[in-house]
């Protein structure tokens, strides 16, 4: 670990400025991430401002009926908020199906969307990482692909050497449930506050995989609103992973259903943010959830699936098991 | 045939003398060992598979204040043996793997000594490396023996012939895959070296045998015994991997003689313990059966194709305990290895067994549903009068009853039929065998004094979190027939007489056997009313070794695995096993045993898995994020029973190891239950989800 600076500023304007003064600082939330990727020389800032007491960490109501959640809530509070158990049961259960009661009662609000991938070649400094060091190649091409992405990449086999190349997963359960619901995010930069939704909060890895967000530098995530869900909606989220907890996700799915084939569906684990299942919705609006229409919406969501090869098998079952995982989601929801 | 001893202390479940030292965080470790003005070491390692270290760039780490040594292949110190090429640590440039020790810093502060370290720039010529194990290498090679000294190949009639003309065969490959221990307590060890005289270096390591440690210690440094101590009174869980020192051990010498009457402190990082610390290999286990329709065995056949390092050699027995399990009159088992650019493999609980069990154990499934036959029932149809291997009789043989006992108690005959459906869930049930050989070191001594009144045993043995601590007293308050309240065994220490390693499940069975000859001796010479200081000592004897009886524990797990039909996960909600293990001395650290055998066989069915990459030529999951290990919400309800086996041939205590039985045959019974349940048939392990899809 290389030595750095540690400030604990006033407010959040303050620290805003810090980081943006500074071309390596980084903010601390609840370190869940962060610590570890000092350790392991993943990152090596010169200064971390600690934000850990300054965002709200209290989760209010809207007037239009939904939530601001400050960015220090934990994600313990979060998933245990009375509100969001009985309003965003998919957050609850996104909340509760991440990590360890330990890792949650740490994790931020504002800082759980802006952890890093798991890929194991990013995560391990000896080997080449397009998102960890710009230009060295990507590992997991034809490597350990089972974590990595099937959805938003590219329809042939990405060239490991290609600067540009990366087939990371975003790991967050919560971001995946925050997708589907059409949150906004409250961000304070330097150039002062701005909202971004969700769904645009991550992009995909472009021409640059060493971004993950479209957040500048020395933007913070102050809060996330939840909107109000339409009347008799039911949400739930769905994980499946390698072991029964304490593992993340193989795919995950977020859904949000209204009735009439209104459904809102995220996918965790498949592609480099969290997906929005925009084709699949398309195709369910306005007709019945049945296991076929449903198949039929996830065979046109999947059409540009692709499959990564590499040791164990690859990652092709990703393919069927996000479907099933759906149809398996959907069916429990409007039992 | 050997007395028994009469049990009073001996089967009762005493609770763990350490435990309270445990549980307050007062039990010291090897890395804790509260020592002055410690020094701090962290190790450089290789980043290419194959080459040579053409230069190192220290300047940066050597300019960093605080940073007291930096140790290279070009300025260390020159080993008195290089013979073992895993402990010859900076004695060449070349790099045999990825991961290999090339260097260490020694500094002030462990943080300090990691960021010294981080910024050496290595250069290599690099040379394309070959880490790929398969059963179709051409370079395979037969070693002399293979692990714990056993024949490498055996054979025994026609097996191609009852493969001809039987009425019914298997004939499959299976898979196990390569498993990191990953003890809870990472390696880690304090050493001093104190120059004066011909000098001293005093290690606090752990280890599962301070002697074992020393002896390798002495040889690689060319020092005399006396210039050696090895502390270690407690560890924080080996699994074989703190059997023998691994190269770190050796680093950490290397760095106390760098700085002379200094302490240096070395911890192996989770992620370093996946390139240092040993590991077990990947199987591949060609299975024959040849029965006839009522299943009787005509051939068994296991050909086994293991990894071992280029540096050196650990030929896993994998293909060993088919040599035993079941009667046939025609069998064969081979052993072949692959020397790869890997790290070196070595002991994981049960090497040889372990995995060993689950191509058969499977394949006797397989069987059982060709013929119709009950699997359990199948089994006891080929149950052998005598050992297949060696002709000898058995010392005690109760496979049969474990079986049966099993079957009672976990409803084996009410068992739902096949692919059997709750709600979203396939149900299905499993059984395997399991097996152990019971063991006994040669050589161990115990010093036994009286002192204040207490009678008090001096042994280097090792508690690796297994139990020694409690059941030594145990068995040395019915040798000497006092109450075990009265009894002290002191273990740990070089300074104590001589002990073999805890490993193959021998440590209880060796050092009591030294202890009830050391009481025997005692009483013999002073009598029921001792005086303070009175002291003998007692070696295992050998001479009294039966040599006579085939002597292994046996066991049968039974498994309810439960799969969801949509997206595939599995769910064990049941573990039963069954064991006759001779006298259990102390059934609750018996039962831990058991259950934490059983425990990490399902991590083995389900989860454990060290991904190798052979592009980047690592193990790619190498943390316990990524390297999944069984956590409690995926274990149901665990249960491990006994039988009351009397083995009089075994030992004074009638003991036959249990610490890796557990283990055994888990796996196997795990992957009948998922057959069951789904029609899948996984022969590679681990079973996961992507495997039972198609199928579902």
């Amino acid at each position: 670990m290389k030595p750095f600076a540690y400030a604990r500023p006033a407010d959040v304007a303050e620290a805003v400025r810090d980081v943006a003064a500074e071309p390596t600082a980084v903010f601390l939330g609840g370190g869940t991430n962060l610590v570890d990727h000092l350790k392991l020389g993943i990152v090596r800032p010169d200064l971390v401002v600690d934000v850990r007491t300054l965002t709200s960490r209290s989760i209010d109501d809207l007037q239009d009926g939904g939530l601001r959640v400050g960015a220090a809530v934990t994600n313990s509070e979060l998933a245990a908020d009375r509100r969001v158990r009985e309003r965003y049961p998919v957050l609850a259960q996104a909340l509760l199906a991440g990590a360890t009661g330990q890792l949650r009662n740490l994790a931020t609000t504002g800082g759980n969307p802006l952890q890093r991938t798991r890929c194991v070649y990013f995560q391990d400094a000896s080997t080449a990482c397009n998102k960890r060091e710009p230009g060295t190649g990507c590992s997991a091409v034809g490597g350990y692909t089972r974590y990595h992405a099937v959805l938003g990449v590219p329809a042939a086999l990405p060239d490991p050497t290609a600067p540009e190349t990366c087939i990371a997963t975003h790991p967050s359960d919560m971001a995946v449930a925050l997708a589907a619901l059409d949150a906004q995010v409250q961000v304070l930069g330097p150039a002062g506050a701005r909202t971004v939704p969700f769904v645009d909060l991550h992009r995909l890895p472009g021409e640059d995989p060493s971004r993950d967000t479209v957040l500048e530098h020395g933007e913070l995530i102050t809060a996330i609103d939840l909107p109000p869900l339409p009347a008799g909606a039911r949400s739930a989220y769905r994980k499946v992973r390698d072991r029964a907890s304490y593992a993340f996700a193989l795919v995950s799915v977020a859904a949000v259903a209204s009735g009439n084939g209104d459904v809102r569906l995220a996918l965790g684990g498949v592609a480099h943010k969290p997906w929005r299942a925009t084709r699949a919705e398309g195709v369910l609006r306005g007709g019945p959830l049945t296991e076929d229409t449903v198949r039929a919406a996830m065979a046109a969501e999947l059409a540009a699936a692709q499959p990564q090869p590499g040791v164990d098998s690859g990652n092709g079952f990703k393919i069927p098991l996000v479907t099933r995982t759906v149809v398996a989601t959907l069916r429990d929801l409007e039992a | 045939m050997t007395d028994l001893l009469e049990p009073r202390a001996i089967g009762r479940d005493l609770v763990r003398r350490d435990g309270v030292a445990k549980v307050r965080g007062t039990a010291t470790y090897a890395y804790e060992t509260p020592v002055e003005r410690p020094a701090y070491a962290h190790p450089v390692q290789a980043t290419v598979a194959r080459g040579r270290v053409t230069a190192m760039d220290t300047a940066t780490a050597e300019g960093l204040d605080g940073v007291l040594a930096v140790l290279t292949p070009s300025t260390a110190e020159r080993l008195a043996s290089t013979e073992d090429r895993e402990f010859a640590v900076l004695q060449s440039d070349e790099v045999a793997f990825r991961g290999q020790l090339i260097g260490a810093v020694v500094a002030e502060t462990s943080e300090l000594a990691r960021q010294a370290a981080d910024s050496i720039r290595v250069t290599y010529a690099e040379q394309s490396h070959d880490t790929e194990l398969s059963a179709d290498r051409d370079d395979l090679y037969a070693p002399g023996k293979v692990n714990a000294g056993h024949e490498t190949d055996t054979s025994e009639g026609d097996v191609a012939a009852a493969m001809a003309s039987a009425d019914v065969t298997i004939e499959q490959t299976y898979t196990t895959a390569m498993y990191h221990n990953n003890p809870l307590e990472p390696h880690s060890t304090t050493a001093l070296w104190d120059p004066a005289g011909d000098g001293h270096l005093t290690l606090w390591d752990s280890t599962q045998g301070v002697h074992p440690d020393r002896a390798a210690v002495c040889e690689v440094f060319g020092l005399a015994q006396e210039q050696v101590r090895v502390i270690c009174p407690y560890v924080g869980g080996g699994f074989g991997s703190k059997g023998t020192p691994h190269a770190h051990v050796m680093l950490a010498a290397m760095a106390a003689r760098a700085l002379p009457g200094r302490p240096v402190k070395l911890a192996l990082t989770r992620q370093q313990m996946f390139f240092l610390a040993g590991y077990r290999t990947p199987t591949i286990q060609r299975m024959q059966l040849a029965a006839d329709r009522d299943g009787r065995l005509s051939a068994v056949a296991i050909d086994v194709v293991v990894q071992t390092s280029r540096i050196k050699e650990f030929a896993e027995q994998a293909g060993v305990p088919a040599r035993m399990m079941y009667a046939a009159p025609n069998r064969r088992s081979t052993h072949r290895v692959a020397a790869l650019d890997v790290p070196v493999p070595s002991w994981m609980r049960a090497p040889g067994e372990c995995p060993g069990m689950f191509g058969p154990e499977v394949a006797l499934d397989e069987l059982a549903e060709e013929l119709g036959i009950d699997p359990i029932e199948l089994r006891i149809r080929n149950e052998p009068e005598v050992d297949p291997d060696t002709g000898k009789p058995w010392s005690s043989r109760h496979l049969v009853e474990c079986l049966r006992e099993g079957a009672e108690r976990f409803g084996w005959a009410d068992r739902p039929p096949a692919r059997h459906r709750d709600g979203n869930w396939l149900v299905g049930t499993g059984v395997a065998a399991s097996v152990y050989p019971t063991m006994r070191q040669a050589r161990s001594t115990a010093n036994l004094r009286y002192e204040d009144g207490r009678y008090v045993a001096e042994i280097g043995a090792a508690d690796l979190g297994t139990g020694a601590w409690t059941v030594l007293p145990q068995i040395t308050a019915d040798a000497l027939g006092v109450d075990v309240a009265d009894v002290d065994v002191r273990i740990g220490d070089t300074e104590y007489p001589i002990a073999s390693v805890a490993g193959g499940s021998s440590g209880t069975n060796t050092w009591g056997s030294a202890l009830v000859v050391a009481a025997r001796a005692f009483r013999e010479k002073f009598g029921g009313s001792p005086s303070d200081g009175d002291e003998v000592a007692g070696d295992v004897d050998q001479a009294a070794q039966d040599e006579d009886h085939a002597a292994y524990a046996f066991g049968a797990q039974f498994v309810e695995a439960r799969v969801h039909a949509d997206t595939g996960e599995i769910r064990v909600p049941r573990l039963l096993g069954v064991f006759a293990a001779g006298r259990i001395v102390n059934p609750r650290t018996a039962r831990s045993q058991f259950v934490g055998g059983m425990t990490m066989g399902l991590s083995m069915a389900l989860h454990e898995n060290s991904v190798w990459d052979p592009q980047v030529g690592q193990v790619a999951n190498h943390d316990l994020a990524e390297y999944h290990v069984t956590v409690n919400a995926d274990v149901g309800d665990v249960q491990a029973h006994w039988l009351d086996e009397h083995d009089p041939f075994v030992n004074a205590m009638g003991s036959k190891g249990i610490g890796e039985i557990g283990i055994v045959g888990t796996a196997a019974a795990v992957v009948n239950a998922v057959h069951r349940a789904t029609g899948v048939r996984v022969r590679h392990l681990p079973v996961t989800l992507d495997k039972l899809l198609p199928g579902l």
